[in-house]
């Protein structure tokens, strides 16, 4: 399986923005999950982030947030989210970035965790609230075992600390669209743009932009204003928990292609 | 700011990353590191600048109310005295006579000075029992500043007086419905306000828990309690008390009264949590007595945790103590052998409660009432007169309704 760094170069190679659809591992199921990674997958995702139900989800807004109780109120653990993981990761494309809070990770003792995630199929690590001063041990573990370490960088981060995030970052940088949690908006802050060129003037890694983008023609502007990446989440999620798991696969399916399709070049035939 | 020190004393934490020991830190979202290195600067800038000092001392005093007294309590020293005569000697630090009730306003009025020399016009705060609410409203209301207050819907129910203050005096009070409704969730949603808010906002932390540099920022606030306490010793009997006794939810009261005694090492220092329904149930807030070491809202601590790392919703009659983390200085403080940590039943707090207000006229905080109860364990233990002081943090009047209720049932 490709690493979330190769996926990345080959899309850039081909002048390509990449679709980075987010969903909560267990809401409603872990059957339901695997669906709709396999329809992700299978509809224009590039990459896929799935996040960990968490008990305290501090930087999740209220979509994400009532998922994550639905998903623990159904009994959704960790080993389980890697045992389903296990069996789908196989056969899908995009790789798989997990999204979890820190205590969950430390609870289990770190190698443990990083040692788990990539036996079981993950090539990638998002967690919200580790910044950069408290993330050394995690990533130093994570380069040795093989998963990417992502880190975040805000509008509200000042350039020395975009150029520390940038150099530290493994596999992306996830810029954050809003001073907030997640969850959707009906506009991008025009000054993304400019933290956009902001890390660009440091790095050449990839940069994916996430939270608040709900709509393709957000998913559009910023693919125009020059990301690698657009990461969707609460909209996702949304559309998987209205009405029951087949209409909800239905409407990921249609909204995932809806999204592929606007950061799509005319002049792209093929994958 | 603290410090390393060639000579590191167990007082002069934290260091420079905000580490007490292996505990702190800064567990946050990215969007709040730029505003607690602001708030960093500030407060080292502020803490020793003589106009600031000055505004707080004036306003302790003439605002507050301090200094406090320590009140000796004499039937309530009588209940342990001993057939040879002894008997220890306890002493109440009347942060119960403070405006507003308890200890908390001490740490609302220097964090609202803070905001208002960053040009902050907006302040957010989390509140459990009410009582940090409540401070927090009145200091707003005293600066004009807009106020915001979460509180878990069950929090507000069982403290719907002091939800009424609040309000009365200008602030809004948003409910928090998510897990129980209680202090953990009124604190995650005051910090997704405070990311969403961040550069119009300061979020006055009410207790010694949070990111850095919250736990040692609320303790320098809160430290005047240790400090009068030393002063008042020193004045009426001309020596150090043998044992500090303080209830801990997230633990402010308690390292206010503590942290200048710290590397007085023949003072003893106890910490009292939350045992509810008792430490072997699952009906619990005994935080160091019962949990282990996790992040939780910003710091390493010790936390309530389930074997997956997710938080447990703790329990107590006191909505002040029914808090899954503490703060990382006491964490600190356990680990380092330096402070013990026991905890006290519901029942055993409700019949302090009481006993406090037959004994010496003091109707105490439920909060406070674990620290009273404690006395019954450990008054027999003790050989000789002692010295004891107990940190009163706070007055009973919001769960006189409370108590009233449990008690006709039971």
């Amino acid at each position: 399986m490709t690493s979330i760094s190769q996926r990345l170069a080959t899309l850039r190679t081909n002048n390509q923005c990449a679709l980075i659809p987010f969903i909560t591992a267990g809401d409603p199921d872990l059957e339901t999950t695997a669906a709709a990674l396999r329809t992700l997958d299978a509809n224009g995702a590039d990459l896929i982030e799935l996040g960990v139900p968490y008990s305290d989800p501090l930087a999740d807004g209220p979509v994400i947030q009532a998922a994550a109780t639905r998903a623990l109120n159904a009994g959704t653990r960790l080993a389980h989210v890697l045992d389903m993981v296990r069996d789908v990761a196989p056969d899908l494309r995009s790789p798989i970035i997990l999204f979890t809070y820190y205590n969950p990770i430390l609870s289990l003792g770190i190698e443990a965790f990083l040692k788990q995630i990539a036996d079981s199929g993950i090539k990638g690590l998002v967690v919200p609230d580790l910044p950069l001063e408290e993330s050394s041990t995690l990533i130093a573990l994570a380069d040795q075992i093989g998963i990417e370490v992502i880190l975040l960088v805000t509008p509200t981060s000042s350039q020395a600390r975009i150029e520390a995030i940038a150099r530290q970052s493994r596999g992306f940088i996830y810029l954050v669209s809003v001073t907030g949690v997640t969850g959707v908006r009906s506009q991008v802050q025009t000054r993304v743009k400019d933290v956009i060129q902001n890390i660009r003037r440091v790095t050449t890694k990839p940069i994916a932009v996430g939270f608040g983008i709900s709509q393709p023609e957000q998913a559009r502007q910023l693919a125009d204003w020059g990301t690698d990446a657009v990461i969707v989440g609460s909209a996702f999620v949304q559309r998987l928990a209205d009405g029951t798991p087949q209409q909800g696969l239905q409407a990921v399916k249609t909204f995932c292609r809806d999204l592929s399709a606007s950061i799509t070049p005319t002049l792209r035939v093929t994958r | 700011m603290p410090v390393n020190t060639p000579h590191v004393s167990l007082s002069q934490q934290p260091d420079t990353l905000g580490r007490f020991g292996s505990f702190g830190g800064q567990y946050v979202p990215e969007t709040l590191m730029c505003a607690l290195a602001q708030l960093e600067t500030a407060f080292a800038h502020y803490k020793n600048e003589p106009q600031f000092q000055a505004e707080l001392q004036t306003l302790l005093r003439e605002y507050v109310g301090r200094a406090t007294p320590l009140y000796f309590a004499e039937r309530l020293s009588d209940r342990y005295a001993k057939p040879d005569g002894t008997t220890p000697q306890i002493y109440l630090k009347r942060e119960d006579l403070n405006h507003t009730g308890a200890h908390k306003i001490n740490n609302a009025l220097g964090q609202v000075l803070l905001a208002k020399r960053m040009g902050k016009q907006r302040i957010i705060a989390e509140t459990g029992a009410g009582q940090h609410g409540v401070a927090t409203a009145t200091v707003c209301a005293r600066f004009g500043l807009q106020c915001v207050i979460y509180m878990g819907i069950h929090d507000m129910e069982r403290q719907a007086l002091n939800v009424f203050r609040m309000r009365l005096m200008g602030a809004e009070v948003r409910p928090v419905e998510a897990g129980t409704g209680t202090l953990k969730d009124a604190t995650s949603e005051a910090i997704r306000d405070w990311v969403t808010n961040v550069e119009t906002t300061h979020y006055i932390l009410g207790s010694v828990a949070g990111p850095h540099p919250y736990p040692m920022m609320v303790r320098e606030f809160q430290r005047v309690i240790g400090e009068e306490t030393r002063a008042q010793a020193m004045e009426n009997w001309g020596e150090l008390p043998d044992i500090l006794l303080a209830c801990v939810g997230g633990g402010s009261n308690a390292i206010g009264l503590f942290h200048p005694f710290v590397d007085d090492l023949n003072v003893r220092l106890i910490g009292i949590e939350a045992a509810g329904e008792g430490i072997d149930t699952d009906k619990h807030a005994a935080t160091l007595t019962r949990g282990r070491p996790g992040v939780l809202h910003g710091a390493m601590s010790y936390v309530l945790q389930d074997e997956d790392g997710q938080i447990i919703e703790a329990h107590s009659v006191s909505a002040g103590l029914d808090y899954p983390g503490i703060g990382p200085e006491h964490s600190y403080l356990k680990e380092m052998k330096r402070a013990e940590y026991y905890s006290v039943t519901d029942q055993q707090a409700l019949d302090a409660f009481q006993r406090l207000s037959q004994l010496e006229g003091i109707i105490p905080a439920l909060e406070t009432s674990h620290a009273i109860a404690f006395l019954d364990v450990l008054c027999p233990q003790l050989s000789g007169s002692p010295r004891i002081v107990i940190n009163c943090s706070g007055r009973g009047d919001k769960d006189v309704q409370t108590v009233a209720k449990l008690l006709h049932l039971s």
